[in-house]
């Protein structure tokens, strides 16, 4: 592309030119390209080219709409819910009957239609409606952890950074503490010993089979992933002009934080959100697949992967199905949020373990 | 030197102080009803939960329960109520397997993300990078457990159904003291599924950081200076690249060993520390998994503070910013 | 006339980017004689660098686009093999860049990375090649140099680390070195210190010199010729009295301020003129300087060429004005465009 080999490698060689405009890597060029544009504008923009990141972003989108018609298949469709037993039941597949659990213990496959779409679990329930209502399950967690996530990682961030001082010390060395372990030791401790007892925190009580129980034990240990950048930002952020003015002007530091910060690491918050969403899903997997997530009977695509590969064997289908669920909506999250990420801020680190 | 290492050990006790409370709260403290009952196990007898409330000291003011726990925890006494095996025993059994476990992957991981990151880096924007960054995609978006359970199934046990002889076991662990060849041999399925996220993820990072780095003042120098395209690479780009991702290896390394390798574990049935307390949560078996996560942070803790005190022996840049953690 | 050593003609660099094609560098043209000094001056973001950069070969990214032809000695260096640039850079040609703080490699120590550039063009030992690094560590200034080699970038201060830049530069007593912007990144003494070497070398060893900078006063202490770019083009070229005393564009007369001085006090910093240059994306027909020029006239929509249009063949300028009635314009009074601030 260029005249010279050599020069392929240096400067922006980030991207190729095709690709290029979509990613106007060098800051020089898009403060001169763009003369004017709000940056939310030109992120969109930016955004609009990446069409596989589009794409798969409606993926998700379809997903969670699928998801959430959960109730209307199970009804009108497979005429079960999630956790009925049929395991003494037969049905009719082509003018025969067949039992729905056999003799020996497996269960039927796929039939291809309203009733037992995708076969039957070891228990005798129905595949596609447990994968509908697993997906629910999973989706409600993932995505109302990262919200609960994005709020108090938000909140953290922004008290530390703005106040400084102690209330910045403690709060930073509560993320230490959090930060120390490793995130599905933490999700373990807390699944475990909350699906126990259950949480009782002022005049809220949940009891441990509830789904909030994973939403909290979720959301509780991808705060620090959140708050330390923001706390970052919000630091070097105090010290601009626009804050300075602001202060001496006699805003209080709460209107400031909420006009002249917040708007400022809102694009953080973005960038986060979507890989938030992702690893939640991923974390509520493996905590359900240990028996600390989401408690049994209910449905998640993690206990159904758990009871799947206990019978890999006979019915493999029962465990690679809801993994390649998880595989899809994740990629599909990372995927966009990948996207988003260069579109709003191409340079932001973001890790998220899990 | 010497006073750095000092005070960040000091800061390290300070926080594993803070791990153990934290620990103490999850498990005795936050949940609502009894925590003895908690304790017991799945059928608690009357007797043994008045024991246990006795030995915990759960009818005893909170610094006095948080003060037993530990000694319980730290006396190595500690039993669990489900099969009144000693736990801190149980766990030191696991240790090496973990370790195995924890070392061949992160060479593997490495070894991989250099090479891919590398590569994918040098053909930025074209075709081969766009495919390795969705592989490292579907990489990183797979449930480790799901796929070391397919992998267990279909490489381990169907292909030797199908080859006659065992390319890869069907799980399980050989010591290395009994068969080296079999040791090696068990762990490379779970080696190479632990890995896959860790690849993708640093092949990834790397790519980031050596494109990051190639616009630096300092290779443009190195450029002017007449090196070779291959010298500019491995000298200025590759070395200074790496850096962070070494750091990042420290850090994770110590997060696998410190339980981030309990599916992998699970799903080979590898017996190592992480198991010990998946095996416990289906026995709703608490004194493993609480003394686990407070040993498998500790050893977190106890590691990135050791990681700085390297770093900071090696790069005397480091030394100058103080106490401050590279967390 | 001997051949010279360096020339470059219709030079042109542009960029794809977000925005557009950005022309970078649109048609430069120039000459350099052994041992001269050619200074290039003008506003920043008006192509220097990368007329600079395209010289040593450096000027990279997929989205970059060349033509025009650069010849030393006679030989292409633009579209030159990958092999052939590299042999050239740092040891016929080297550059020493306008960030001293950022352009050594934080991770090897100062003297291994002069060794580094030794050995990549001459076939001697680690241990001759370290001789020699520090031979030109204490040439160009660095105290207590064996020692010092051993040191890492960042415990070297910025003055030290330019002066290390240019030991680098010169460590195989190169034919020409290109210098942008080497010392706005340092306070005034240690500038008027790497000027100093400089302008030594080149007395000395009869080096070509490149230098690229802002300051005025750097120019008429040291350049023999002047280009004055604007917008990615050349719009006057001469010797260093030719520009001072009898300026011909417009904007060389904002640049100078509209009353020459050379001797007595250094001349300010370049002199603010009002406005901003044109956008380098699609930027407007016709002569770049219009918008900004007091003197701008119907014509002026038309590109000018870069012609002499006066008695001094070697005096050439990109202006439509009348070559006798410039004279006049340029004593108006000053406030139209921006006078240098005396200092
Ligand atoms: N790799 C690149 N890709 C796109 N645009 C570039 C690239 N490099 C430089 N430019 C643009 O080319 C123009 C000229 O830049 P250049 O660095 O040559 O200016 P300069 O005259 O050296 O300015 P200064 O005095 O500030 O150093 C600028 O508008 C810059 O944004
Ligand atoms: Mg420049």
């Amino acid at each position: 592309m260029s005249e010279k080999n050599d020069l392929r490698l240096s400067g922006t060689a980030d991207k190729p030119v095709s690709d290029l405009e979509a990613f106007a890597e060098p800051p020089a060029v898009t403060v001169e390209g763009s003369g004017g544009q709000s940056p939310w504008r030109l992120a969109a923009r930016r955004l609009r080219k990446r069409r596989f990141a589009l794409f798969m972003g409606a993926v998700f989108v379809l997903l969670v709409l699928v998801m959430a018609a959960a109730p209307l298949w199970a009804e009108h469709v497979a005429h079960t819910s999630p956790n009925e037993n049929h395991l003494s039941d037969q049905i009719d597949v082509g003018g025969e009957k067949i039992n729905v659990v056999g003799l020996d213990g497996v269960p039927i496959g796929p039939t291809w239609r309203g009733e037992f779409f995708l076969g039957a679990d070891g228990n005798g329930r129905d595949v596609a409606v447990r994968l509908l209502y697993g997906g629910r399950n999973s989706l409600i967690i993932g995505l109302s952890a990262a919200l609960i996530t994005l709020l108090l990682g938000l909140t953290t961030g922004l008290l530390a950074g703005y106040f400084r001082g102690w209330t910045d010390s403690f709060l930073s060395r509560i993320m230490d503490i959090l930060w120390a372990f490793p995130v599905i030791l933490l999700g373990i401790a807390l699944g475990t010993s909350l699906a126990l007892g259950g949480l009782k925190l002022g005049p809220v009580s949940i009891s441990g089979g509830s789904l909030a129980i994973p939403i909290f034990v979720i959301a509780i240990v991808y705060i620090p992933y959140l708050a330390r950048p923001i706390r970052g930002e919000v630091l070097s952020l105090r010290e601009k002009e626009f804050v300075e003015a602001a202060r001496a002007q006699g805003m209080g530091p709460f209107r400031l934080i909420h006009s002249e910060i917040l708007p400022n690491v809102v694009s953080t918050g973005l960038v986060f959100f979507p890989l938030l969403v992702a690893n939640a899903i991923l974390l509520e997997a493996a905590l359900s697949f240990l028996g600390a997530g989401v408690q049994p009977p209910e449905p998640s695509w993690g206990t159904m992967i758990d009871e799947g590969v206990a019978r890999i064997v006979t019915a493999p289908a029962l465990a690679i199905v809801p993994g390649m669920m998880i595989v899809i909506t994740v990629l599909s999250l990372n995927v966009f949020g990948e996207a988003v990420r260069d579109a709003l801020d191409p340079r932001a680190k973001v890790r998220i373990e899990h | 030197m010497a006073l750095f290492a000092l005070k960040r050990l000091g800061s390290m006790i300070l926080v594993l102080f803070a791990v153990s409370v934290l620990t103490f709260l999850i498990f005795n403290v936050l949940p609502s009803g009894d925590p003895a009952v908690r304790m017991a196990g799945k059928q608690p007898t009357e007797t043994q939960i008045e024991a246990i409330r006795v030995e915990w000291g759960f009818d005893q003011p909170i610094y006095v329960q948080y003060e037993k726990t530990m000694q319980n925890m730290f006396s190595g006494d500690m039993i669990s109520y489900f099969n009144q095996l000693n736990v801190v025993e149980e766990i030191w059994k696991g240790v090496p397997r973990t370790f195995a476990l924890a070392i061949g992957a992160a060479i593997i991981w490495m070894a991989f993300a250099i090479a891919l990151g590398v590569w994918s880096a040098m053909r930025a924007g074209g075709v081969s990078d766009g495919m390795l960054n969705v592989f490292a995609l579907i990489g990183i978006s797979m449930p480790v457990f799901w796929l070391g359970a397919l992998m267990n199934q279909y490489l381990g046990f169907e292909l030797t159904q199908i080859l006659g002889f065992e390319l890869f076991p069907n799980g399980g662990y050989v010591e290395f003291s009994v068969s080296p060849f079999e040791w090696f041999h068990h762990l490379l399925l779970p080696w190479f599924a632990l890995s896959v996220l860790f690849i993708g993820f640093y092949s990834r990072v790397l790519r980031a950081n050596i494109l990051e780095t190639m616009d630096e003042d300092y290779v443009r120098t190195a450029r002017a200076k007449g090196l070779s395209e291959r010298r500019v690479m491995l000298s200025h780009v590759l070395r200074n690249s790496m850096i962070s991702v070494v750091t990042l290896w420290g850090l994770d390394f110590a997060v696998v060993v410190g339980g981030g390798a309990i599916l992998t574990e699970t799903v080979f049935n590898l017996q190592g520390v992480g198991q010990y307390a998946a095996d416990a949560i289906g026995q709703l078996d608490q004194p493993p998994i609480m003394a686990v996560t407070m040993f498998g942070a500790f050893f977190v803790v106890f590691f990135n503070a050791l990681i700085d005190i390297v770093y900071a022996a090696l790069d005397p840049r480091i030394r100058l910013q103080d106490g401050d953690t590279a967390l | 006339m001997s051949e010279p050593l360096l020339s470059v003609r219709d030079l042109e660099v542009s960029f794809r980017t977000e925005g557009g094609l950005l022309q970078a560098v649109d048609g430069v043209s120039f000459d350099l004689k052994r041992g001269e000094t050619l200074s290039i001056v003008g506003e920043s973001g008006c192509g220097k660098s990368v007329t600079a950069m395209t010289l040593m070969g450096l000027t990279g990214g997929p989205n970059a686009r060349f033509s025009g032809s650069v010849k030393l000695d006679g030989q292409e260096l633009l579209g030159a093999d990958d092999e052939v640039m590299r042999s050239i850079r740092g040891d016929r040609m080297s550059m020493v860049f306008q960030n001293p703080m950022t352009s050594l490699n934080p991770v090897h120590r100062i003297g291994n990375q002069i060794v580094e550039q030794i050995r990549a063009h001459r076939d001697v030992s680690k241990k001759e090649a370290m001789a020699r690094a520090v031979e030109l560590l204490d040439a160009v200034g660095v105290p207590d140099a064996a020692q010092r080699a051993r040191s890492y970038p960042h415990e070297f201060s910025g003055g030290m680390r330019q002066r290390a830049m240019i030991a680098m530069a010169l460590s195989l007593e190169p034919e020409i070195l290109i210098a942008d912007e080497p010392t706005t990144a340092l306070d005034v003494t240690i500038q008027a210190q790497i000027l100093e070497l400089l302008k030594q070398l080149n007395r000395d060893f009869g080096l070509t010199v490149i230098l690229i900078t802002h300051d005025l006063g750097v120019v008429a202490d040291i350049a023999d010729r002047v280009a004055v770019m604007y917008a990615g083009r050349l719009v006057e070229t001469g010797t260093l009295d030719e520009i001072f005393y009898d300026p011909r564009h417009p904007y060389s007369w904002g640049l100078l301020g509209s009353v020459p001085r050379i001797e007595g006090e250094r001349l300010a910093r370049l002199a603010q003129i009002d406005g901003q240059p044109p956008a380098l994306i699609d930027p407007p027909p016709g002569c770049r300087f219009r918008e900004r020029c007091p003197h701008a006239f119907g014509k002026c929509g038309e590109e000018p060429e870069l012609l002499s249009r006066g008695e001094t063949p070697g005096h050439l300028d990109r202006c439509w004005l009348d070559i006798s009635e410039r004279p006049a314009l340029r004593q108006l009074p000053s406030g139209l465009i921006g006078l240098a601030k005396p200092s």
